[in-house]
């Protein structure tokens, strides 16, 4: 099983949204929030991904594809 | 150089462990960077007592003549084995480019003759790697396009560790030349940037590997106090009025604010009137932006820069150097990619300092500064220049002009030129 931490910007338009709820039921892995900021017009949600490493890169590549910003718990690695 | 005589001697209880930077809890000293509970960024706990009974003045100055004179504020916990030279890099009086820009204190602390690879990556590299070792690893690895591999594979060469390299897939070749020579793995990565941050950070939770910039980030990003400490010895001992750092991921102008503060926590100078001010460039300036809009957070942003050796477009610090900027009352200015030409310039044609484009924002940035009346002319400031200019020459080839073409003769060379004898 792999573990993966990331962290979802979400744009106004996609506040409202239950994606982590989506995500949990389109593929098999185990969604747990660790830290979180949603306000009116933006928000962030920290967030542990568990599964096969397959399953947790298609659940990222859904995110993406749902129009929020996906990124690893570090953000930008490439320095 | 004997690995010994790198230091006088070493502190064995100067690290407590580590500590998160949101909730402050503890772990032990070992290579992990992400809270297990609120997934905040790890930090070193220093036993700054135990450092305090042994740390002076003279102790620094009669340690070795690189970055490892700071030992004892640094996170290794036995001699340094790797990076002897790094550091200690001169503090430059500019006082052709602050009689440009109207500043009489001017100084610039020159990190293009960094040892060995020309940046000030060249710092935090030398600590991470011999971090690394300390921990046990075997290999190393780092997620860059420029300065940082450039640092990582040089330093895991003299290291004789395993080195890989990651970079996104289209990375002109040229780019990683200064890696390459090191003979690292590079692995160029299908896809775009996000899609190299991802895996990066997948293969660092999974392999066991001293990423320099992931799980060893806590002991790496220690690495940059060292401008701190080198800039307040370089003065004689006390902290400029003002300093102009480029932002990144703000981990190097964090750093520099958390220097100065650890050498007035430790009795060796007085005070910190430092204001600490951020440069970015215009086209990746998400730190800047949230600070010119009162934002206590950071939107992400598609770097579209020359710059890019400070393209990052969120970044992992940022919130933090935004709140050093604040809390040391400094500002945050930005540059135009011409501007940033044009800083490279003057700081090349005032006082033969070549640097790269990072360099270019800041002097860039410094002259707006100095110009809105936020720098006052009698001020000391200090601007870290933190990378050579030989390696973003594409940055400025068409902006340095031409030469002047003669014929073999004496004639030819004065007409064309007009020079009285």
């Amino acid at each position: 099983m792999a573990n993966f931490k990331i962290r979802i910007s979400f744009p106004e338009d996609k506040i409202k949204e239950p994606l982590i709820y989506q995500i949990g039921h389109e593929f098999k892995v185990v969604t747990n929030i660790r830290r979180a900021d949603v306000r009116e017009k933006t928000g962030w949600v920290e967030l542990e991904l568990t599964g096969e490493a397959a399953e947790i890169e298609k659940a990222v590549e859904s995110l993406k594809a749902k129009g929020v910003k996906v990124e690893p718990i570090e953000r930008n690695i490439i320095e | 150089m004997n690995r010994k005589s790198a230091v006088s001697d070493i502190l064995k209880q100067k690290i407590k462990g580590l500590k998160c930077r949101e909730c402050g809890k503890l772990y032990p000293p070992v290579a992990l960077h992400v809270c297990e509970f609120c997934f905040g960024p790890l930090e070193v706990d220093y036993n700054y007592d135990e450092i305090k009974r042994h740390i002076s003045h003279e102790r620094i100055e009669n340690g070795p003549k690189s970055l490892w004179r700071y030992a004892d504020l640094l996170p290794v916990e036995g001699y340094p084995t790797v990076g002897l030279y790094a550091g200690l890099t001169p503090l430059i009086e500019a006082k052709n480019l602050g009689t440009e820009l109207g500043l009489n204190r001017l100084y610039i602390k020159n990190d293009t003759v960094n040892h060995p690879t020309l940046s000030f990556k060249d710092r935090v590299v030398a600590i991470a790697i011999t971090r690394a070792k300390e921990l046990g690893f075997s290999a190393v690895a780092c997620a860059s396009t420029g300065n940082l591999a450039n640092s990582v594979a040089a330093h895991a060469a003299e290291a004789r560790l395993q080195c890989y390299v990651f970079i996104p897939g289209d990375l002109e070749a040229g780019k990683i030349l200064g890696s390459l020579i090191y003979a690292p793995t590079v692995i160029a990565v299908n896809g775009n940037y996000d899609d190299v941050n991802r895996l990066c950070s997948e293969v660092a939770g999974e392999y066991n590997w001293g990423f320099v910039n992931i799980n060893i980030r806590p002991y790496y990003a220690e690495g940059s106090k060292t401008l701190a400490f080198e800039t307040a010895e370089q003065l004689g001992w006390r902290a400029p009025d003002h300093v102009v750092v480029p932002v990144a991921s703000g981990s190097l102008l964090t750093k520099i604010w958390k220097g100065f503060n650890e050498l007035k926590m430790l009795g060796l100078i007085e005070s910190v009137p430092t204001r600490v001010n951020g440069a970015q460039a215009e086209g990746c300036s998400p730190v800047a932006t949230a600070f010119k809009e009162g934002r206590d957070f950071i939107k992400p942003v598609k770097p579209k820069t020359i710059a890019k050796s400070i393209a990052i477009g969120n970044p992992a610090d940022g919130y933090y150097a935004l709140k050093a900027v604040h809390e040391s009352k400094g500002a945050f200015d930005t540059a135009t990619d011409g501007e940033t030409i044009e800083g490279i310039k003057l700081l090349a044609r005032t006082e033969g300092i070549f640097a790269e484009t990072a360099g270019g924002v800041t002097i860039a940035v410094l002259k707006k500064l100095a110009m809105n009346g936020l720098i006052p002319k009698d001020d000391t400031v200090v601007a870290y220049v933190t990378g050579n200019g030989l390696k973003t020459q594409e940055a400025v080839i068409n902006a340095v002009g031409d030469v002047v073409r003669i014929e073999p003769s004496m004639d030819s060379f004065e007409k064309t030129l007009s020079i009285k004898k």
